[in-house]
């Protein structure tokens, strides 16, 4: 039952908190692109990828009680703070699902902005493309973020250290 | 003449139950609709089971394509001669518009799940592959082909294009919702289109609507909600889908443990393999799945011979309204009882979720993620739809999420121990019969 939610709990638990729900989408999203199996699908939306069924479903662990959402208002914007309750840590011990490792993409996520996390999920969700491309792509579709080749630099790096971590 | 700027001698027109008219005057166009590929749409229903609640949506993905072709077409008369509007960008548009279902495979979404699929991947394919749509395409000028699957993918350089045929308020949404309401016989999908088209003002890089349209904006934006709830997740469609996902996860068991098939199901082999090519790919559609449902119900396996008999002839699972946190325990004890009584619970107990088919209600931006509604104002300034509109304020905040639990009612009552059968029936329906 709901194992694609105590999948998500499985994330919550190992990274206790997270902040912000743009962070949430992309963290997932990265790892998925890394091979964790996470099943939802993201779309890419206005300025990156982005996954309805992700939104809906932490949603509906939020009404059943099994994650908790703090809002806090920011200057111009509201952020939100997750983590997993004490439902959520008892349904997810019952829960039949696999539990890989996953302390080292977050410690890895954790070090980086929300900003950068936001150009590393573009470049992964234009890998398909060849290197120059992707750049051209995260060049003209997040043009209003203004990228710079370092910090681009800095993202394959990342790309290349997350990716054989298991 | 340029074959993009060709035209037909005679305008065709198509007649159409939700918009009257399809026009059509473009060559490519009216070849493009002409491909195979194109054609496959009509044995794609656009709702897939929902025609087992409402007998009247049997309507396919390919007159809805047509329908948001022509919605873009119309949006587009009205942007000729608009300063932010480049009229070089029509042809792409109305291509993009007309193409942007073309990888749906038979019963979408329960499909992809099953297989791990992705329709997108695959409209991506047939429009970059060697298929007759890039021949076509490929006439019109070079790389055409990637500028309508850029601009079906979102990432195209002119967001305005992308905007007509994705975004909160587009073509594709502004065609399904009525098309839906009208085959499935519902009075709730409507709202004034026209109205709506005749506030909408490119702005950049967006649609943005003059703010005397907020009205017809409002209509729209609760047709959504309520199509979504009483049409797209209606509890008995669900219910269909639930045993179409259990079929095919069947299927695919079988089919892993070496079954020896009755019918051997050759095409489905390369999505048991979760690899299918695009040509498999485009050989399965309704048609070819529906005839599988109907002759594995021959098949000597109890569990897939007794499921497509469930889906063919309508013979669909019961459902309790269930939550997860509060009936943990009462899910686990199910499982037990299920096992017990010799019904595998991996294909007759289900906990189906809201978020199992994504909601795409009105939200007022996910901290930049989405772009919301924009209202523009006499001044040229531009305000959110929700911090105007105290109706769909009221509904974007809501957070209405729904669990049910789907079970074979008939089966139960078969159950020979009596004990097991009571008290089966004690945790679904909160009462054990003496």
């Amino acid at each position: 039952m709901l194992e694609k939610h105590a999948r998500l709990m499985h994330f919550l638990n190992s990274c206790e908190e997270v902040v912000g729900r743009k962070r949430l989408q992309k963290m997932i999203f990265i790892m998925k692109k890394c091979g964790v199996p996470f099943e939802e699908k993201y779309e890419f939306h206005f300025y990156g990828p982005y996954s309805e069924e992700l939104t809906l479903r932490i949603e509906e662990m939020c009404n059943l009680g099994f994650i908790s959402e703090a809002m806090e208002e920011k200057r111009n914007y509201y952020q939100y703070r997750y983590n997993l309750t004490d439902s959520g840590h008892d349904f997810l011990e019952h829960a039949d699902i696999e539990r890989p490792e996953l302390g080292g993409y977050i410690s890895a996520m954790n070090e980086k902005s929300s900003r950068f996390l936001e150009l590393v999920s573009t470049m992964l969700f234009f890998e398909h493309l060849p290197k120059e491309e992707i750049e051209e792509k995260v060049y003209t579709v997040k043009s209003r973020q203004n990228y710079k080749q370092e910090e681009l630099e800095e993202a394959w790096a990342f790309i290349r250290e997350l990716r054989p971590v298991s | 003449m340029a074959y993009r700027d060709e035209k037909l001698d005679e305008e065709k027109v198509f007649k159409d139950p939700v918009h009257r008219y399809v026009h059509v005057r473009d060559r490519v166009i009216w070849d493009l609709i002409g491909t195979r590929e194109f054609q496959r749409l009509r044995r794609v229903k656009q709702l897939g089971t929902t025609y087992l609640t409402f007998h009247g949506a049997e309507h396919s993905r390919f007159s809805h394509s047509l329908g948001v072709y022509e919605i873009v077409r119309r949006i587009l008369e009205n942007f000729r001669d608009h300063k932010d509007w480049n009229e070089d960008e029509r042809l792409l548009s109305l291509c993009a518009a007309l193409l942007h279902d073309l990888g749906h495979g038979p019963f979408s979404h329960s499909f992809e799940k099953a297989f791990r699929l992705d329709h997108e991947d695959y409209t991506q394919s047939i429009l970059l592959g060697d298929t007759e749509v890039n021949r076509v395409l490929s006439g019109v000028e070079e790389g055409f082909p990637k500028k309508v699957a850029d601009v079906i993918n979102k990432t195209y350089t002119d967001k305005l294009v992308v905007s007509l045929i994705s975004s909160q308020i587009d073509a594709d949404r502004m065609d399904y919702l009525q098309r839906d309401a009208y085959f499935t016989g519902v009075s709730y999908g409507h709202f004034d289109m026209e109205r709506i088209l005749r506030v909408m003002r490119p702005l950049e890089d967006q649609v943005a609507i003059k703010e005397s349209g907020m009205h017809a904006v409002e209509d729209y934006i609760m047709s959504r909600y309520q199509m979504y709830w009483q049409i797209y997740f209606h509890p008995v469609t669900r219910s269909a889908e639930v045993i179409l996902s259990k079929i095919l996860k069947r299927a695919k068991e079988l089919y892993k443990n070496g079954y020896e098939f009755e019918l051997k199901p050759v095409h489905f082999f390369s999505f048991f393999e979760e690899a299918p090519s695009l040509e498999e790919y485009l050989d399965l559609d309704e048609n070819v799945v529906m005839y599988y449902f109907q002759m594995w119900i021959r098949e000597k396996d109890p569990i897939l011979s007794d499921l497509c008999e469930r889906f063919v002839n309508r013979k669909l699972f019961k459902y309790i309204e269930f939550n997860p946190n509060l009936q943990m325990n009462a899910w686990r004890e199910l499982y037990d009882l299920f096992e017990e009584a010799g019904v595998d619970p991996r294909f007759y107990l289900e906990v189906d979720s809201s978020s199992d088919l994504p909601y795409d209600f009105y939200r007022p931006g996910e901290e930049g993620e989405r772009l919301p509604i924009h209202l523009l104002q006499p001044d040229g300034g531009l305000k959110e739809l929700s911090r105007l509109s105290e109706i769909v304020e009221s509904i974007s905040g809501k957070k209405r999420t729904d669990h049910k639990l789907y079970f074979p009612a008939d089966t139960i009552e078969q159950i020979s121990d009596e004990k097991t059968k009571q008290r089966i029936k004690g945790i679904l329906y909160g009462r054990e019969e003496q």
